[in-house]
C-alpha cells in the first residue's frame, strides 16, 4: 500500500544560505498517530502549515493520498495552539461554522444533530451554548478538537494543542483524544514540547535538530531520527511509567533533546 | 456596594446641578438700585439718554416685566424651556419654528451624511484593510485629508453642488468619512492570523470569510470609528447649519443671537448637549452587542 501521507526533501529559507530546516521527508501510514518534538525555533510549526497548506516550503513537496498539498483543505483539520474559536460565537455555532464549511447542503436539524455529536465526543453537552471567553482552556481546546474532527478531515494536524493546559487537564484530554483516534482511526500528525505525551499518543516520533552554527560551517535543521514507539498499542496513561521500554525510550528522547538537538550546546 | 455608589454619585451630581444653579441665580439678580437712578434724572438727561437709545422708562419697565435685556435669570430659563417644549412642532414661517422641526432637519442632515459616509467608508475600509499594497497606497491621501477643518469644504460644496442643503449634508459626509474608513481599514487589518487560518482550512468563500469571520472580527473597532464620527458630525451641524442658513438647530442658534433672545440660545445649546448624549449613547448599545470578549 502506497503511503498516505509523503513529505519530500521539505525545506523552509528565511535567511539566504541559512535554511531553518532543509531535506526534511518522511511518510505517515494510513491511522498512524506521528509526534514532532524539537525545541523551539527548529521549524516544527513550519511543517505542520506546510502539511496544512497555510504556508509554503521554500522547496519540496507534500503529497496526501497520491495529490499534492498546494494549499489548505477540508481533508486536513487544523487544531491550533490558541485554540482560535471566534469569541462571538457559542461552542454550538463555532462547531456548525466547520459544519456548514463542509456540508453547505445539509439542513439547520442536519447541521445540528452532527455538532452536538461531536460536542458529546468531548464531553462538553453542558457548555454547547456558552461563548468561548466563559470556557476554562481545557474546555476552549476540547472545542477546538470538536471542530476539527466534525469535518471528519483525513488527516489532523494538531500545533502543541495542550500546551498551554495545566497537567491534570492535559491528561484527561490527551486521554479523550486517543480515544477517540482510536476509534476512528484517524491519522494525526502532532507537535509536541512534552516527551511523555509524544510516548503516551505516538506510533512513531520525529526528532527534530535546530538549525545551527558549528566549525564545519551552517547546519540546517532537519529531522534527526524517527523513533519507534515499542510499547504495546493500547496503553494506557496511567500505568505507562511501569511499562517495560518505557524509560528507555524516554532516556533516549531526553538526551537526543538535551545533547543533540541544538549542536552548539553540545559541543 | 455598587448602589450605595449610584446614589452617592446622584446625589452629588444634583448638589452640583443646585450649586450650578444658585450661582446663576445670583449672578442674574436684577439690580434693584437702577430704577430709582430715573427719578434723579433731569428732563435734559432723560432726553439724552433716550437719543443714545437707552430710554430709562422703558428699561425699568422691562425689568419690572422680567424681560431686561441682560443674561436671563434660572427662572426665565425655565419658562423658555417650557414654553419650546409645550409646543415643539409649531411653523411660524421660515424664521419662526418649533424646535422639533428645527431638530428634525439637523438630524436628517446627520443621518443622511452619515449614512453615505457609512457605505463609502466601510466597504472602501474593508478593501484597504485587506490589501497591505492598497492600505500604504491610500495612506498619503487619508493623512492629508483628515485634518481639513469639514468646513474648509464649503466653499467648494456650494460652488459645484450650489445647493446650500445638500452642501450640508456633504460636509456631514466629509467630516464622518474619516475616523470610519481608518477604522474599518484597522480593525479589518489586525483581525487574528488564527481565526483566517480557521477560515482558510474550512475552504471558506471570499463572502463568507468576509462577512462571517472578519465583519464580526473587525466590528468592535469599526463601530468605535462610527461612534467617533457621529460625534464630529454632531460637532459639526451647528456651525454648518450657522454658515448655511435656512433651517436646523445650527441655524436656530444664530438666528436667536441677532433676535439677541439669549434664552433662546441656552436652551438651543442645551438641546445639542442632550441630543448629542443620547446619540453617543445609542452607539455605545451598538458597541457593546458587537463586543465580544476573548
Amino acid at each position: 500500500m502506497e503511503t498516505f501521507l509523503k513529505v519530500e526533501q521539505l525545506s523552509k529559507t528565511y535567511v539566504a544560505g541559512k535554511p531553518v530546516f532543509d531535506g526534511v521527508s518522511f511518510g505517515i501510514e494510513r491511522g498512524e498517530f506521528v509526534c514532532i518534538i524539537g525545541h523551539s525555533g527548529c521549524g516544527k510549526t513550519t511543517v505542520l502549515n506546510v502539511l496544512a497548506g497555510l504556508d509554503q516550503a521554500s522547496s519540496g513537496h507534500v503529497f496526501m493520498d497520491g495529490r499534492e498539498v498546494l494549499g489548505p483543505s477540508l481533508e486536513r483539520g487544523v487544531v491550533f495552539q490558541g485554540h482560535a474559536l471566534m469569541p462571538w460565537l457559542t461552542v454550538r455555532q463555532n462547531i456548525a461554522f466547520a459544519v456548514r464549511s463542509k456540508w453547505p447542503e445539509w439542513s439547520r436539524a442536519q447541521v445540528d444533530e452532527h455538532v452536538c455529536k461531536y460536542v458529546k465526543l468531548v464531553g462538553l453537552d453542558s457548555a454547547i451554548d456558552k461563548k468561548p471567553s466563559q470556557l476554562s482552556g481545557g474546555m476552549k481546546q476540547r472545542v477546538g478538537i470538536a471542530r476539527a474532527f466534525s469535518v471528519q478531515p483525513k488527516m489532523l494536524l494538531l500545533d502543541e494543542p495542550f500546551g498551554a493546559l495545566d497537567a491534570l487537564t492535559r491528561g484527561s484530554i490527551q486521554d479523550e483524544l486517543i480515544d477517540i483516534v482510536r476509534s476512528t482511526g484517524q491519522t494525526v500528525f502532532m507537535i509536541t514540547h512534552d516527551v511523555d505525551e509524544a510516548i503516551f499518543l505516538a506510533d512513531r516520533i520525529l526528532l527534530m535538530s535546530n538549525g545551527a552554527q558549528t566549525a564545519q560551517g551552517y547546519v540546517p535543521g532537519g529531522i534527526a531520527e524517527v523513533v519507534l514507539n515499542t510499547l504495546p498499542a493500547e496503553r494506557k496513561r496511567a500505568g505507562l511509567h511501569h511499562l517495560d521500554g518505557y524509560y528507555e525510550l524516554r532516556n533516549h528522547i531526553v538526551d537526543f533533546l538535551v545533547s543533540r538537538a541544538k549542536p552548539q550546546d553540545g559541543h | 456596594m455598587n448602589s450605595s455608589l449610584r446614589l452617592k454619585s446622584s446625589l452629588l451630581s444634583l448638589l452640583i446641578l443646585t450649586v450650578l444653579l444658585a450661582v446663576w441665580q445670583i449672578a442674574t439678580q436684577p439690580l434693584l438700585a437702577a430704577p430709582t437712578a430715573t427719578v434723579t434724572l433731569t428732563p435734559e438727561q432723560i432726553e439724552y439718554q433716550k437719543m443714545l437709545g437707552k430710554d430709562p422708562a422703558a428699561s425699568s419697565a422691562s425689568a419690572e416685566a422680567g424681560k431686561g435685556a441682560g443674561f436671563p435669570t434660572p427662572m426665565q430659563m425655565a419658562q423658555t424651556i417650557y414654553k419650546h417644549l409645550s409646543d415643539p412642532l409649531y411653523d411660524n414661517g421660515p424664521n419662526d419654528k418649533g424646535i422639533m422641526i428645527q431638530l428634525a432637519h439637523s438630524l436628517a442632515r446627520v443621518g443622511l451624511g452619515f449614512a453615505l459616509a457609512c457605505l463609502a467608508a466601510i466597504p472602501l475600509g474593508f478593501v484597504i484593510g485587506m490589501s497591505p499594497l492598497l492600505y500604504r497606497a491610500f495612506d498619503p491621501f487619508i493623512q492629508v485629508l483628515k485634518p481639513i477643518s469639514p468646513l474648509a469644504w464649503m466653499p467648494l460644496a456650494l460652488y459645484t453642488i450650489k445647493d446650500s442643503s445638500i452642501s450640508g449634508i456633504f460636509v456631514i459626509f466629509i467630516c464622518s468619512v474619516w475616523p470610519m474608513l481608518i477604522n474599518t481599514a484597522f480593525g479589518v487589518a489586525s483581525v487574528r492570523r488564527d481565526w483566517l487560518n480557521v477560515a482558510a482550512t474550512l475552504e471558506l468563500s471570499a463572502p463568507r470569510k468576509a462577512f462571517e469571520v472578519i465583519l464580526p472580527a473587525a466590528a468592535p473597532t469599526i463601530l468605535t470609528g462610527m461612534r467617533i464620527s457621529m460625534g464630529i458630525a454632531w460637532l459639526v451641524i451647528v456651525a454648518a447649519e450657522m454658515l448655511v442658513g435656512g433651517t436646523g438647530i445650527g441655524y436656530f442658534v444664530w438666528n436667536e443671537w441677532n433676535n439677541l433672545s439669549l434664552t433662546n440660545v441656552i436652551f438651543a445649546v442645551l438641546v445639542i448637549g442632550v441630543v448629542g448624549m443620547l446619540l453617543d449613547l445609542s452607539f455605545a448599545r451598538l458597541q457593546k452587542w458587537v463586543t465580544y470578549v476573548e
